[in-house]
């Protein structure tokens, strides 16, 4: 049969989650880790990360605001969705998904970039003209008074806010990785470690994600990069990373040793059909040799352009190696028959409400969202704001 | 009739729900059946299946099932002898690893068999109507259900179609309908048997291997069968309450 290698049951041919559904757990993933990012100056006091603070924040931002459309698109009634909201059932991790987002894009992320951003766009609701200055005016919520302790109110509360943002980002991105984790029925989703290893391959692909457009915007406006803030980044992204790294070991050795009926099935589709996402990609370009780049950056004492380039391109594999690990979860766990004797094939549609165009459109949806939110709101220094803004 | 704003603002939302009630019409009328008079499952006996696929067509037939998706379907087992290499040392366990074909789910029967060893046997497959279903667990919405008579069944003009029900069914029994795009799976004949019939599978099967079974019915035949026979459901290690019985079922079958 097509694209079938020995027995599937016969409704297991077709795959039900596409590339889409393998797009979700990496968009929230990237937020809960930008967020996090933010968090580490915000509440640890990290100094060194201050330059990235806004940035993480509008990045978590943009890439939340795409994040349910994977999910909505995938739907075969997209526009039965609501119906999570008013009737969730009450034993479902995906009904939960709705206030999760809700809650944490609500309280906690726009109100906290408000709260941050508050002194800025009142002031500039009353320098700009035309639209802009409406669309400030209404920014503003009405609330103008920027008076030293009004501020230091904000301050206060943007703390509080970013303190429950961290539970909030785990639990936006830990519930993603339950709703694989909680599935008995699959042997390659089932595992309470599921939910763990997302929020930390989350984390380092947040964080990436920020340096690498940190790296990237501060280039476009022609300003230097602060190697303090990079150099701390890859620091908190290389510790994580271990983290992560031996978390999903964990996860993988366990598996080989018990070897639990599954196991002969899963252990033959990660040495065939995945060998090249799984064991290539996912964990040694995209684990590995990040890893062993920037464990150099931490032991040898590099020039600054060999370490700016390393972090690069440790950035760029981590997010591909996530890509693939989300990849193998979402796809990887319908491949093989829950008879454990057979196989199938996934076939990327182009031009369908599902298909690769889709994907990449979403991918690319949320960096245009970024820019929107970075024009509207510059996450730089009040110094550099006559400097030529990014795309100007 | 005067009503004032504040009355207005109450009985409008009010209006709005009891609308959507009478939208959705009255469910249609059984009087002769009583829900919770029934627990409804099914008996497969294996040794009777001789693989004719009259059910799979029958069942296709009775509930416009989609070509190439299946509410129920028939494999076909070959637990092959213990295999050895030329110095002697066995190089497979067929417990582990049958040789299962079902081609389109068993529909127009089975090619002869081939291989001389071993051992043959069908085995029909369909929802499993859990007491614990993992499939109604899932569901966002609610919109797949346990009815109060035992059967795992899908409000269609409900169901979202996000396919989370159909990765958490063990058994392979779920589908997303091709068209409708939203969940599809057996309804085990609802409409059916709560007019005091029973399932189009069962009713085509030449040689009764398939039976429906009321298990809150005293008289029901099963409640002796299953005294004298040695019966199991599949994968018991999922914890799924499966209400699907299987007589004298391989070690094998999963």
């Amino acid at each position: 049969m097509n694209g079938v290698e020995g027995y599937m049951y016969p409704n297991e041919i077709t795959l039900y989650w596409s590339v889409l559904i393998v797009l979700y757990p990496y968009i929230t993933g990237l937020v809960a880790g930008a967020f996090i990012l933010a968090s580490l100056e915000r509440v640890f006091r990290v100094e060194a990360v201050k330059p990235t603070y806004r940035l993480a924040l509008l990045t978590a931002l943009a890439f939340l605001l795409v994040a349910p459309l994977p999910l909505v698109l995938h739907l075969g009634h997209p526009f039965r969705s609501p119906e999570m909201y008013f009737t969730p059932h009450s034993t479902s991790a995906m009904a939960m998904f709705g206030y999760v987002y809700m809650w944490y894009l609500m309280a906690v992320l726009v109100f906290e970039i408000w709260l941050d951003y508050r002194r800025e766009i009142v002031l500039l609701s009353q320098s700009s003209t035309g639209l802009l200055r409406l669309i400030y005016k209404v920014m503003t919520l009405g609330s103008t008074n920027i008076s030293p302790r009004s501020l230091a109110i904000d301050e206060r509360v943007g703390w509080i806010v970013t303190l429950v943002g961290i539970p909030s980002a785990f639990l936006l991105h830990g519930y993603v990785g339950f709703i694989f984790g909680s599935i008995k029925a699959n042997p390659w989703w089932s595992s309470p470690l599921m939910p763990v290893v997302f929020i930390f391959s989350a984390m380092v692909s947040g964080i990436a994600g920020v340096m690498l457009l940190y790296m990237a915007i501060t280039k476009l406006r022609k300003q230097t990069i602060d190697m303090r803030c990079v150099d701390s980044i890859a620091m908190y992204m290389f510790y994580i990373f271990i983290i992560d790294f031996s978390l999903e070991m964990l996860d993988l050795v366990h598996r080989i040793y018990e070897a639990d009926e599954s196991f002969r099935s899963l252990d033959f589709m990660v040495h065939t059909k995945l060998y090249f996402s799984q064991i290539v990609i996912q964990i040694c370009l995209g684990t590995i040799l990040p890893l062993v780049l920037l464990f150099l950056t931490q032991v040898v004492k590099l020039p600054e352009i060999a370490r700016k380039r390393i972090y690069g391109l440790s950035g760029c594999l981590a997010l591909i190696g996530i890509f693939a690990m989300r990849w193998n979860v979402v796809i990887g766990g319908q491949l093989f028959s829950k008879s454990f004797l057979g196989y199938t094939t996934y076939k990327m549609a182009l031009a369908t409400k599902e298909g690769l165009f889709m994907a990449i459109a979403l991918t690319l949806l949320p960096l245009l969202f970024l820019w929107v939110l970075i024009k509207l709101l510059p996450p730089w220094p009040e110094k550099s704001e006559h400097a030529p803004a990014i795309g100007d | 009739m005067n009503l004032s704003r504040r009355q207005m603002l109450i009985l409008l939302p009010a209006a709005a729900v009891a609308w959507k009630s009478v939208l959705a019409g009255s469910p249609e009328e059984s009087p002769n059946y009583k829900m919770t008079d029934h627990w409804w499952g099914m008996l497969i006996d294996i040794p009777k299946c001789i693989g004719c696929g009259n059910c799979v067509r029958a069942c296709a037939t009775e509930n416009d099932v989609p070509d190439g998706y299946f509410r129920t379907w028939v494999e076909r087992y070959h637990r092959s002898d213990w295999p050895m290499n030329e110095s002697g040392e066995v190089t497979a366990n067929p417990l582990i690893v049958p040789e299962v074909i079902s081609p389109d789910g068993g529909k127009e029967g089975f090619p002869a068999a081939t291989d001389e060893s071993g051992k043959y046997f069908f085995v029909p497959k369909m929802c499993n109507h859990c007491a614990d279903s993992p499939c109604t667990q899932v569901c966002p919405v609610g919109a797949t259900f346990i009815s109060p008579d035992g059967v795992v069944l899908v409000d269609q003009k409900y169901c979202l179609g996000c396919a989370y029900c159909v990765q958490a069914c063990p058994y392979g029994c779920r589908y997303v309908h091709p068209t409708k795009e939203v969940a599809d799976k057996c309804t085990l004949c609802y409409h059916r048997i709560t007019q005091g019939l029973t399932t189009a599978c069962c009713e085509a099967c030449p040689t009764g291997a398939r039976q429906l079974v009321d298990l809150k019915n005293p008289n029901d035949p099963i409640h002796e069968f299953l005294k004298t026979h040695s019966v199991q459901v599949l994968k018991p290690q999922m914890a799924t309450g499966a209400k699907l019985f299987y007589n004298d079922l391989d070690g094998s079958v999963r």
